[in-house]
């Protein structure tokens, strides 16, 4: 929705009351006497070039020497008033062959859309995530320490070790397949598919409910990661074998 | 600016009161030649701040911020319900960590030798030096996970479409440059849960074919992991792969807004 900025409407009212003080002849109100709130710009133009041209051809001599601004002031008035002759600036009788209205012509790229001041709508929004953040990271960090075990030793391996969690789901590949198909290729193809998601998706609709099949796809994919890193972490035990954290408790390190 | 009627001695009795004095001061300051040349014409620290939609853009158009944000945008891209935050959280993330990782810096060597007596010795003799580090720890977990979370959300919303196919690829880039930044973070508290997760890891990157071997080679630093390791992953952690980053994230941001500000709504 566009909104009709105030000096418009006040403008396109003073007009058509002066037009209805004075009734046109069928020269400047012709296009004017539209009552819609969106003709005033081009209601403007089209009476301005008659209105000049009128007081140029008749007020010339006057307003060469004195005040243009006040002749500029009166030329409306005097315009309503010299409408009904309307004669053009060389004697002949000008005739309106016919309207085009904007748009018809001329293609109308920017929408208006709806749209508010990043300052403050989404300032304040963003500094608030950002404080919330700080504040939950500080408060966290002062209660919880990150790990730090024994200094590394090359002679003792511990049991399990594991990779950090986000590899964990690699690691969990890797009791099913040979290295190189689940330390190179799965997630290769993983990282390749994803990239090429918008070359392969090209069904243009946004909607959820019209992509059901991309939708489907990429929540399995991401449901296979989330679940192998899950049983990675809290799962695995010594030997990286089966277990359940509730009976041998955790083998997980962040 | 604007002063009380009759400034410098307002009260009528000759006094000029500690708020007159202040407000000089004041004029003072902002009508010097440092301040005119520190902030631009038009910025709210020069001409002021009162609440109109003119003023409301000049915050925007006059500062350093309009390099990230426009002076407006899509009304249901401020709501918090569509984006949950998650990049501009990655972004926030991104940058606790680049703070509190110079910090770090200070009092960390990354030789075999040193690393880990510099982590111990930051928790026990370092002001706030624990508090820091469990901060960059825990941030980088939260970012890889905010990071992800971020790439979900955008494929839910359907905005890897055209015309944002290209953001998404630099997106997965991202996210790629993310695991290898907390990856290589990982190696340098150098105790065991350091060097065996990067063994786990690096363990698979030699099974890449054709090139694997060289790859973790040259990686390594050696056939093993070793010291040489330890200062290589240092400087990929702290240089190379926040600088790669940090243009990546430039070239994301801006492709944001030239591809017609964020996507939806739905």
């Amino acid at each position: 929705m566009t909104e009709v900025p105030e000096h418009l409407l006040r403008r396109s009212r003073e007009r058509r009351e002066a037009l209805g003080a004075a009734p046109s002849g069928g020269g400047g109100g012709g296009e004017g006497g539209g009552a819609d709130a969106s003709p005033p710009a081009g209601d403007d133009d089209g009476e301005k070039i008659p209105a000049s041209l009128l007081t140029g051809q008749a007020a010339t001599p006057a307003t060469a020497g004195g005040a243009p601004a006040a002749a500029a002031a009166a030329a409306p008035a005097a315009a309503a008033v010299a409408a009904p002759p309307l004669k053009g600036p060389e004697g002949h009788t000008q005739r309106l062959l016919t309207v085009v209205k904007a748009g018809s012509i001329q293609d109308v790229k920017a929408q208006p859309t709806d749209k508010v001041h990043v300052w403050p709508h989404l300032l304040v929004g963003e500094f608030v995530a950002a404080l919330a953040m700080t504040s939950f990271l500080l408060v966290f960090s002062a209660f919880v320490n990150a790990p730090l075990l024994a200094t590394a030793n090359f002679n003792f391996t511990p049991n399990p070790s594991k990779a950090p969690w986000y590899f964990l789901g690699l690691q969990e590949l890797l009791t099913m397949f040979h290295p190189m198909v689940a330390g190179v290729t799965i997630p290769g193809i993983g990282i390749f598919a994803l990239i090429l998601a918008p070359f392969i998706d090209k069904n243009p609709q946004h909607k959820p409910e019209d992509r059901k099949f991309a939708i489907a796809l990429f929540t399995l994919f991401l449901m296979f990661w989330a679940v192998l890193v899950i049983i990675g972490s809290f799962f695995r035990g010594p030997g990286f074998n089966f277990t359940l954290p509730w009976r041998d408790g955790l083998f997980f390190d962040l | 600016m604007a002063r009380r009627p009759g400034n410098g001695n307002g009260n009528g009795n000759g006094h000029r009161t500690m708020g007159d004095r202040m407000a000089e001061v004041g004029d003072k300051v902002r009508g010097s030649q440092a301040w005119t040349a520190i902030f631009r014409p038009g910025s709210i620290f020069r001409k002021g701040y009162t609440d109109s939609p003119r003023n409301r853009s000049y915050v925007i158009m006059n500062s350093l911020l309009y390099h990230l944000h426009p002076v407006k945008v899509k009304r249901h891209a401020v709501k918090v319900s569509y984006t949950l935050c998650l990049g501009g959280l990655s972004f926030f993330l991104f940058i606790i960590l680049t703070v509190t990782g110079i910090f770090l810096m200070f009092f960390y060597r990354p030789t075999s030798a040193q690393a880990w007596s510099d982590i111990q010795n930051l928790h026990t003799g370092v002001a706030f030096g624990l508090l820091v580090r469990n901060m960059h720890r825990w941030a980088a977990h939260l970012m890889v996970l905010s990071v992800f979370l971020h790439m979900a959300r955008v494929f839910y919303h359907g905005a890897y479409k055209p015309p944002r196919e290209f953001n998404w690829v630099i997106g997965v880039i991202l996210l790629t440059l993310t695991l290898l930044l907390s990856f290589t973070g990982y190696l340098l508290p150098w105790d065991q849960l350091a060097l065996w997760a990067v063994t786990v890891g690096t363990n698979m990157m030699g099974y890449t074919p054709v090139f694997g071997q060289q790859v973790k080679f040259v990686l390594l630093g050696g056939v093993e992991i070793g010291t040489d390791t330890l200062l290589r992953w240092y400087v990929l952690h702290v240089l190379l792969f926040p600088f790669v980053t940090v243009i990546f994230m430039a070239i994301h941001f801006w492709r944001v807004r030239k591809d017609g500000g964020i996507s939806g709504p739905l």
